[in-house]
Parts: structure tokens; sequence; C-alpha cells
């Protein structure tokens, strides 16, 4: 359980950090930032990269701030700061209730979100997250920088649109309305564990009915997802358990889950009827 | 920066710890091999079980999932630096009355995790105590003693404060 040799690099700025990666990556450079999940893969020796660039200490990286409408996430800020305390309202609380299911508290005190991100694990909390709420990423590279889509990112298992010299250096995440309901429900087997299920629901109530839906699933498929054709369903229609059910079923057709257990399909109709209920305020089905 | 040998300080208990590592020497091992601190004890080696906790800059983390030259410049505690002149803290004496350990494999990790959350929340809900323990793994207590353990010692240092 000892990971490969590797040379080791601690850049202080991003331009050091972005030239050491640029002439680093051809020969199997590899950012580390937390390293909670790159660390566990060298020591089992699934990653063996020849060299790190350590983000750790890059000036600036750890910045978290809201901008016009945005939440902006630098590539340090770890787990544990993504709460209420970054931003206030639903996307703040839901930051909250979603961190709380993310691995242990010395795990995110470390580990970071752009990392998450970068590392694509489809049962990744902040991976669905993104998806659901059409987060915005920002990459740089010597090449310059460029803005990929929430619906682009992500491209498979533990894969995503960065090229191996770019620095996901910033997430934006868009601040939610005040009128923004949400839900949030995952199944895993252990506290802490991975989830084996997770959705996200985003919806207002307008005179009753459900507008503006964003419907998500995490770690049933390769990648999180946004669930459109459900999402087409619920507008304009008033939450019941009915609904929520119907939603779910028309989601489950076109999943594509990375094991043929069925348990995995009941799961997934399972957390999106219940990400629903807790959006729309009703008791968990 | 990228030679293959690294050779820098490490700041363990307020001490300086001058030592020469590869890389991919991880702060759990450069503890025990480098400065000779064998409390930290090491379990599964790839962030599992938490028997490596220390605090860094008093942050719980996993030393196994940091490598020794990432802690430069940092201050690191480890179990070596809970007893003050040579008595057991508070939270050291809570798990010996509380019987929260057995084996004692787990126990610097615990302890770590117990001192991080004594400093940082000692008011701590029992929902989100059990929920921070579980970032632990004991195979002996069943996890209800060493959560009465660190109950006890929050109560004993305030009534300590207090007086």
């Amino acid at each position: 359980m000892k990971p490969a040799p590797f040379r080791y690099h601690a850049p202080r700025t991003e331009a050091e950090a972005l030239s050491l990666l640029a002439a680093l990556a051809p020969e199997e450079g590899r950012v580390i930032a937390g390293g909670q999940s790159l660390v566990p893969a060298m020591a089992l020796r699934i990653a063996r990269p020849s060299h790190l660039v350590d983000i750790n200490n890059v000036a600036g990286f750890d910045r978290l701030a809201v901008e016009d409408g945005w939440l902006r996430v630098g590539p340090l800020v770890r787990h544990a700061a993504l709460g209420e305390g970054a931003v206030p309202g639903p996307l703040g609380r839901l930051l909250e209730a979603v961190r709380g299911h993310i691995a242990h508290l010395p795990i995110r005190t470390r580990g970071t979100v752009c990392g998450s991100l970068a590392n694509a694990d489809p049962a990744s909390e902040w991976c669905l997250l993104a998806t659901t709420l059409g987060a915005r990423f920002h990459a740089r590279s010597l090449r310059g920088e460029r803005v990929i889509e929430a619906d682009a990112f992500f491209g498979g298992f533990m894969t995503t649109a960065l090229a191996p010299d770019e620095i996901l250096v910033e997430l934006r995440l868009p601040v939610l309305s005040d009128a923004a309901r949400t839900g949030f429900h995952e199944f895993s087997r252990r506290a802490g564990d991975f989830a084996q299920a997770a959705a996200l629901a985003v919806l207002e109530l307008r005179e009753g009915v459900i507008a503006a839906p964003r419907l998500g699933l995490g770690a049933v498929e390769d990648r999180p997802r946004r669930l459109r054709e459900a999402e087409a369903l619920l507008a304009g229609r008033a939450p019941s358990e009915a609904l929520f059910h119907e939603a779910a079923a028309t989601a489950r057709t076109g999943l594509v889950p990375m094991d043929e257990d069925p348990y995995r399909l009941d799961l997934a109709e399972t957390v999106i009827r219940r990400a629903l209920s807790a959006a729309a305020g009703m008791p968990a089905p | 920066m990228s030679d293959a040998m690294h050779d820098f300080t490490l700041t363990v208990n307020g001490q300086a710890y001058a030592i020469r590592v590869e890389a991919r020497r991880t702060l759990a091992d450069a503890l025990r091999e480098d400065c000779g601190l064998t409390g930290t004890h090491l379990g599964c080696e790839h962030g599992v079980c938490g028997a490596c906790t220390v605090l860094m800059d008093g942050q719980p983390v996993r030393a196994c999932l940091l490598f020794a030259v990432q802690a430069e410049g940092r201050a690191i505690r480890t179990v070596e630096g809970l007893a003050e002149g040579g008595a057991l803290n508070p939270l050291q004496r809570a798990f010996a009355e509380n019987h929260a350990l057995q084996c004692g494999y787990c126990t610097p990790g615990f302890l770590m995790l117990g001192t991080a959350i004594l400093e940082t929340d000692p008011s701590i809900s029992d929902e989100a105590l059990v929920e921070a323990l579980s970032s632990n793994l004991c195979r002996c207590t069943g996890y209800a003693n060493i959560a009465r353990a660190i109950r006890a010692a929050a109560d004993a240092m305030s009534t300590e404060g207090a007086t």
C-alpha cells in the first residue's frame, strides 16, 4: 500500500502551475489538490503518475465568492467550506445538506470540490449537483481559458472534457432564487460510503403547480445526468405522490445503469421520488 | 523541489524534525519512520479506517492520504502531544474510564478525531457526534463507549473551565 515513486512540484502561482502542467502532462504528470481520491488510487497503484503538480500552495486558489448571481468556487475550496457560510438562501442550505453526505469529516477538511468534479466519480454528490443546477466549468491552460457547460463536462466513468494540461480553475454554481425549493436524497450502505443512487430535485411552486423543475440522478449511470423527460412531465402539474411516481417511472425507462441489477433501477426510482417529495415539502414516500 | 529526495522540517507537537524523504513518503510513514513517533497507527493505508488521523493546522486529516512533503510549514499534532506533563489529558482519561478502547489499535486516531471535535464543537449534538465518529473504524468497542467518552471529556472540560 505504498505509492510508486514520482516527482513532486509545488508551484506558488497559477502561471507556474500551468507551465509545470503543460510540460509534465505529456509525461503522465497530474494535478493533486486534496488528494482524497488520487492518493488512495496511488496507494493501490491504480494510479501511477510520474509527476505531481501540487496546487495546495497556489495563491488565490482558495477563493470562494458570490458575484453576478454565481457562486464562484476556486480549485482549493474544501468540501467543508461549501455550505451556508458560502452563500445564503436555498443554495447555501442545499450545499450544507449535500456536503454531509460526502465521505467523513477528516476527508471533507482536505478534499476539494473542484477535485471531485475533475475526478468525475459517477457517485460524486458535487458532480450530481453541478449537473442538475447547470454549473459552468472554467478550465485554464497555457493555451488560454474556456468555459465548459455542465452537459458537456462529464464524458463517462471518471472522464471529463478537461485536457491533460488544463486545470479546473473555477466552478460556477447559479445562485438559486429565494423561491427555489430543493430536495436531495441519497442511498448508501454505510454512513459516508459511496452513493448507490442519489437524486436532486430543484423546483418552484407557483399557484400550486410545479415551475422550473430540475431533476438529476447520480451513481446509477456512468455519469450524473439531468432527467429532462421527467422534468417536462413535472412542469405545470400539482405535486402529488402519484405524479412523482409517474416521473420516476418515466426516468427509469431511459436509464442505462452501470450494472444490470434491477435493484439499482428500483433504487433510482426511490431516490427520485424522495428527492421530489422533499422539494415539494411532502413526507418521504 | 523536483529532486528525488526532499529535505525539510516537519513540525510535530511543537517540535521540529528535520527529515529527508522521497516525495511518495506519506505523512503517516514519516511520523513513524522518520520522526520515531509510533503513536500514529496505520490500518488500511488508503483512507478508509481513520487509524492514522492526526491534526494539521487544527483540522483532522488522514495522515496516509497526505505526503509528508505537503506538511512542510504546517503544525501537525499527534497522539504523543495529548498528555500534559506526563499525565493523561481529560479526553485520554475519559477513554480509560469509559472503556472506550480494548485492543487500542484505533485509539490514537479516535483520540485525535475526538480532540478536533472537542476543540471545534464541544457542545456537538449526539447525532452529529455519531456522524463524526463514523469516520473511524473500531472492531472492539461498538463505538457507544467512544461516543460516551468524548461526551464525558466535554463535560469534564466545561466543568474545569467553569471553576
